[in-house]
């Protein structure tokens, strides 16, 4: 596809020196009967027009709940946002009342998520889900959301989509699903596109496919977007910065070319060495030892040091802040010098 | 879709034969002398005992006779001529007056369920652990846990007779005000029933990954639960419904006979307290085939709302 078929969006408004979407310091808790589990503990990051920021880490470090906190679709109780801001084109969202914050989701921020089957409602057509955003946000009319629909499908390349769009979810296979989820996202062309493991539930050569589809439509349309994973093979060819997070903190930040060559905190070193690769024959595979943390008795110190092959006495007392690499990059390591060091070698 | 409505049916005729031969043998094995039976207490004299023999073929003896009755029995069955009580009225008279009785009646209850239970319950669903879900599960709980027996007698003494708010009891051509109170009773544990399956539908619903979705797609609250989550919370609770018509169609042996309602299940009732056997047989016949179909109707219904489900 090139860039002339579709006209891309105009720069978005954002104030001078500003970001299109920033994330300050927030911190986000789930009150449960069993206790307070501390799920996102000062996250920041930002996101300028244009530009992709893959958010990488494992099951509960609190990348999906971050990206649930900026569409503001937590599950509230249990979440609850204790502080932080979460500024778009510099109004803060978790000051706007929640109608203000309804009309920003879709047509200014969109999402899709991983399990395409359970996400879409399983009684509706598609065509009817993809047009009922336009209906209810637009005033469309039946026929002309139909005809949106459609248009929409095709540019998600579901084939003959106007012979599909009357067909359930589950007359779909799951790359189609995710397409759809797609196309229903983008239905009205929103500024930022938050993928949440899109690829996760698929077969890995069609999670090549939707990450292709999700970078050009990204490209053609003039989208930002974060794409959520834990798998560091979706992030290289996509991403044009990494945020990785463990116990709710974003531990490093970078850009993705630095980050490969040398990562500077020990968790995402302990991430790389853990891929298999295929021109070292006959290495035993290496695994980041022991478990990710309880989020209800988050480790002293460093939340990472019980893991840790650098740890020190320091890592057990003092929480480490993020130390500034350079080129925009940060480490959230005591000894962010020297693991950078080690791994470059 | 064809083909399984198709199958349905063959299989409701073997239904329906199993049921009948099953009911037919049950009233007549346990019978002495039929023909005392059905002259009660007068002597029967050898001229008429004869034709009564030949009449109802009670000359043939053993499992080939009962057989032969039973065929005889059915032959006319199939005609639509369902016979004579030992009362001498026909059956199909009996059971013409006092079906839309219980029509009516069990149109009452389902539509006591329906506004209250479906409503109550999709209430309490959104509004989980709160002060009405609690005391709607307490209330349903007891409903649930006093048997029929007992609670249509209280709802007779208090409501009726004591403060008189209702007739307490309905009689030959009852009018749809005295059918209420009874109608309400009889509702109320199909009303129990739906308002927890609503409920904790509705609950399990609000939770569901679609509506996460629907929330992202930035819809108003009130079309993500009206539309989202009630179109697929319903899905279980119509199919509820739909058998317990069917169930409610069949008569109310307890309600009917407390409330002194002529339906269906009053009747039936007499003619089992009277080892009326014809009337037995020929009513619970008419009552498998209502159930069958009703239930059809249900299986073709859940497919119609639920487009995961296919018959093939």
């Amino acid at each position: 596809m090139t860039d002339a078929v579709i006209q891309p969006t105009p720069a978005s408004a954002t104030p001078e020196g500003g970001h299109l979407l920033e994330v300050r310091d927030l911190h986000v808790e789930f009150r449960t009967n069993e206790g307070v589990a501390r799920v996102i503990n000062g996250v920041s990051y930002h996101l300028d027009a244009g530009e992709t920021l893959a958010v990488l880490g494992e099951s509960g470090s609190g990348k999906s709940v971050t990206a649930q906190a900026i569409m503001g679709i937590l599950d509230s109780p249990p979440a609850h946002v204790r502080s932080g801001q979460i500024l778009y084109q510099g109004r803060d969202l978790l000051a706007l009342p929640e109608e203000q914050r309804r009309q920003v989701r879709g047509k200014e921020i969109a999402m899709i998520f991983q399990d395409a089957l359970s996400a879409l409602n399983p009684v509706f057509p598609v065509g009817w889900q993809i047009g009922e955003t336009l209906r209810q946000r637009e005033g469309m009319s039946r026929a002309d959301a139909r005809r949106r629909a459609i248009e929409l499908m095709d540019l998600v390349k579901i084939p003959a989509a106007a012979r599909r769009i009357g067909d359930y979810p589950h007359q779909f296979s799951g790359g189609m699903r995710q397409r759809v989820m797609i196309a229903m996202a983008l239905a009205l062309n929103p500024k930022v596109l938050i993928a949440d493991e899109p690829t996760t539930a698929l077969d890995v050569t069609v999670q090549a496919q939707i990450m292709d589809l999700l970078a050009d439509l990204r490209r053609d349309l003039g989208m930002a977007m974060i794409l959520i994973t834990h798998d560091l093979g979706v992030v290289a060819g996509v991403a044009d910065r990494i945020a990785v997070m463990y116990a709710g903190r974003i531990v490093e930040h970078a850009d993705v070319r630095s980050l490969y060559r040398a990562p500077a905190h020990p968790y995402t070193k302990g991430l790389l060495e853990s891929i298999p690769r295929l021109d070292v024959r006959g290495q035993e595979l290496s695994t980041i030892k022991g478990l990710p943390p309880n989020l209800m008795a988050i480790p002293s110190g460093c939340p990472f040091h019980p893991r840790c092959p650098y740890v020190q006495k320091v890592c057990v007392d003092v929480v480490p802040h993020d130390l500034v690499l350079g080129d925009g990059r940060t480490s959230a390591c005591h000894f962010a010098q020297e693991v950078r060091d080690d791994s470059a070698r | 879709m064809f083909r399984f409505i198709l199958r349905r049916l063959l299989q409701m005729v073997l239904a329906f034969f199993g049921t009948t031969l099953i009911v037919y043998a049950l009233m007549f094995a346990g019978q002495t002398d039929p023909i005392q039976a059905l002259a009660g207490e007068r002597p029967v004299t050898a001229a008429q005992r004869a034709y009564l023999t030949e009449k109802y073929h009670l000359d043939q003896t053993g499992v080939g006779g009962f057989f032969y009755r039973y065929f005889d029995y059915v032959r006319s069955l199939l005609q639509g001529d369902l016979g004579q009580s030992l009362t001498g009225r026909q059956i199909g008279d009996i059971l013409q007056q006092a079906w839309p009785v219980t029509v009516k009646l069990a149109l009452i209850a389902l539509a006591v369920a329906v506004v209250f239970g479906v409503t109550s319950g999709v209430i309490a669903g959104i509004r989980r652990a709160g002060i009405f879900d609690n005391s709607t599960l307490v209330l349903t709980l007891l409903v649930l846990g006093i048997p029929t027996i007992v609670l249509a007698p209280l709802a007779q003494y208090f409501l009726g007779v004591k403060w008189q708010l209702f007739p307490p009891t309905a009689g030959a051509e009852p009018s749809f005000y005295a059918l209420l109170l009874p109608g309400i009773v009889l509702g109320s544990l199909s009303l129990a029933t739906a308002l927890r399956l609503t409920r904790t539908s509705v609950a399990e619903n609000l939770r569901a990954d679609y509506v996460r979705t629907a929330r992202s797609k930035g819809l108003v609250k009130r079309r993500i639960v009206s539309v989202h989550v009630l179109r697929n919370s319903l899905i279980p609770v119509v199919t509820f419904l739909g058998v317990e018509l069917g169930n409610l169609m069949s008569g109310a042996i307890i309600t009917e006979g407390v409330f002194n309602i002529p339906g269906v299940g009053f009747n039936l009732f007499r003619g089992i307290r009277t080892e009326d056997g014809p009337l037995v047989v020929g009513f619970v016949s008419v009552l498998v085939v209502v159930y069958l179909i009703s239930n059809l109707l249900v299986d073709v219904l859940y497919a119609v709302l639920d487009p995961r489900i296919r018959y093939e």
